[in-house]
């Protein structure tokens, strides 16, 4: 039956694709907070933060996307939620196609709607003053890191869409990831934070994920950060997945 | 798939099912023989939705045995799925995508090569043609109905499951789906469905269980479950028309079929 595993996800992942295109809506509010956030900062803020950075725009920018993807990811949530409750999700588990398809599916589609999202995003930063000399290959390791985060953030976003209870449940598990930059090296720098707090924010997966991303758009050595960041993914991504596939087994038992 | 014909569409034996302490399921039997109508009736909460869930593979059951199309539900779950098709409690149709769409999807995943042809016939089988094109969020509860069974179809699945098809319905739509499940048996499909009335089982059914505290107390043909009761005192009582006798003659539609099965059953208890 997993030789039906591509074409059965490919054909799930056209249906929730045509959910998002009929519903454009989903990745307008997803971009609409991150932008908010961008230009508070930017314009109220920016101007009494000292980062030691040229430009306050392009030193935001990393924390406001990875707040882009923490807030888009809820929908996957949501929308396996809906599935669930619909029976939809039953009528495909009861038929002969490869199991795994339907939870693949809502999360290709998460990473397709998030990169549509960042970039909205990046466009709006470089509308406001963004710009960056760095290279193709440091854009595609930007890319690369924004997908990996988004790829383990929706498994996270698996978890609650199977077993919410209810609609707000589904979704209300985003807020706590969306805040988590608050507390990192995405709005200002860390050392001025008192010491526990200082500690905790220099040692959350936000921090290196946007050192690296920062590094990465300003032309400067990424140094330990970038492999602290992937491990940071990589070790999400692995738990939220093991959490999330034991969820979708007891589902069926 | 090998299977036989002698076979017993769906084989239940001693079936077990608990969810953390409330013991459902206590030892349910039953057979259904191919290309009949089987209604398992019971109240809510009685356990026929867990067992229409464990006879299409969505949930595992604690002890006994069930076979659908003679393969185990849960040593061939893979094979069961192949041999049947779910339609649940609630019309489980994608509501963003239109009617077409929905039956398109269904035969792309049930990997048949003209999904086209197939919606567009089933489109025009259950009178959709024209909400073809529409998204079905804006259908009503019996087009969406509709548009679930059709879903089902897809593929010619031998055993057909509709978990409560008429919950929710209104006496129209009603008749309809009773109409869908009769062409359905005519054309050789085993259809076992769950209800809470008798009175559909009665007008459905070629047999008839009853689900009640976790095992299967009568389980027997219409006569056979009617020469249960007590046997019928001949009363004159002046007979009212229900609602639905008075809903059929202002509307017209569906000849009251319903609401004279109904009539005789209450005179018979009475």
């Amino acid at each position: 039956m997993s030789a039906y595993f591509v074409s059965d996800t490919n054909v799930l992942l056209g249906r929730s694709l045509r959910h998002i295109t009929r519903s454009m809506d989903t990745i307008i509010t997803t971009t609409l907070m991150p932008i908010a956030f961008l230009l508070l900062f930017v314009y109220v803020f920016g101007g009494a933060i000292n980062t030691g950075s040229e430009s306050y725009v392009s030193y935001l920018l990393p924390g406001i996307l990875v707040i882009t993807i923490a807030s888009g990811i809820s929908y996957t949530a949501l929308r396996l939620f809906q599935d669930m409750q619909g029976g939809i999700f039953a009528r495909f588990q009861s038929m002969p196609i490869a199991r795994s398809a339907m939870l693949w599916s809502h999360v290709l589609t998460s990473l397709v709607a998030n990169m549509v999202a960042v970039i909205v995003v990046v466009l709006v930063a470089f509308a406001i003053g963004f710009r960056s000399g760095a290279g193709v290959l440091a854009w595609l390791a930007v890319a690369g890191i924004l997908l990996l985060l988004t790829l383990a953030l929706t498994w996270i976003a698996v978890i609650p869409g199977l077993t919410a209870k209810s609609i707000d449940g589904a979704s209300a598990f985003a807020y706590p990831l969306i805040f988590l930059p608050f507390i990192s090296s995405a709005f200002v720098p860390t050392d001025t934070m008192p010491g526990p707090l200082a500690w905790f924010a220099e040692n959350q997966p936000v921090t290196s994920i946007v050192n690296t991303l920062r590094n990465l758009l300003e032309q400067q050595p990424v140094g330990a950060d970038i492999w602290i960041a992937l491990a940071w993914c990589v070790g999400i991504l692995v738990v939220a997945y093991a959490v999330a596939m034991a969820a979708y087994r007891k589902k069926t038992a | 798939m090998a299977t036989s014909t002698t076979q017993a569409a769906i084989a239940v034996a001693g079936l077990e099912k608990s969810y953390k302490d409330v013991h459902v399921l206590r030892g349910v039997d039953f057979e259904v023989e191919r290309g009949s109508i089987f209604a398992l009736l019971g109240s809510n909460g009685a356990g026929k939705t867990t067992i229409v869930n464990i006879l299409s593979t969505l949930l595992k059951h604690d002890g006994g045995a069930a076979a659908v199309n003679g393969f185990d539900v849960a040593s061939a779950a893979g094979d069961v799925r192949e041999s049947i098709s779910l339609t649940g409690q609630f019309a489980a149709v994608d509501e963003i995508l239109t009617g077409r769409e929905n039956l398109v999807l269904v035969a792309r995943l049930r990997h048949l090569p003209n999904p086209g042809e197939i919606a567009d016939g089933l489109l025009e089988r259950f009178s959709l043609t024209e909400a073809g094109g529409r998204r079905t969020s804006t259908y009503s509860g019996g087009m969406r109905r509709r548009l679930d069974i059709a879903m089902s179809l897809i593929g010619n699945p031998p055993v057909i499951f509709l978990d409560e098809p008429t919950t929710g319905l209104d006496p129209e739509a009603r008749l309809e789906v009773w109409g869908a499940v009769k062409d359905l048996a005519g054309a050789g499909t085993t259809v076992m469905l769950t209800t809470q009335t008798l009175d559909e089982a009665e007008h459905l059914a070629d047999r008839i269980a009853i689900l009640h505290e976790g095992r299967i107390i009568v389980n027997g043909t219409l006569a056979e479950l009617k020469a249960l009761l007590p046997p019928a005192k001949v009363e004159y009582v002046e007979k009212q028309p229900t609602l639905e006798d008075v809903y059929f003659a202002i509307v017209g539609g569906g000849a009251g079929g319903a609401g004279k099965g109904a009539a005789t059953n209450r005179e018979e208890l009475s």
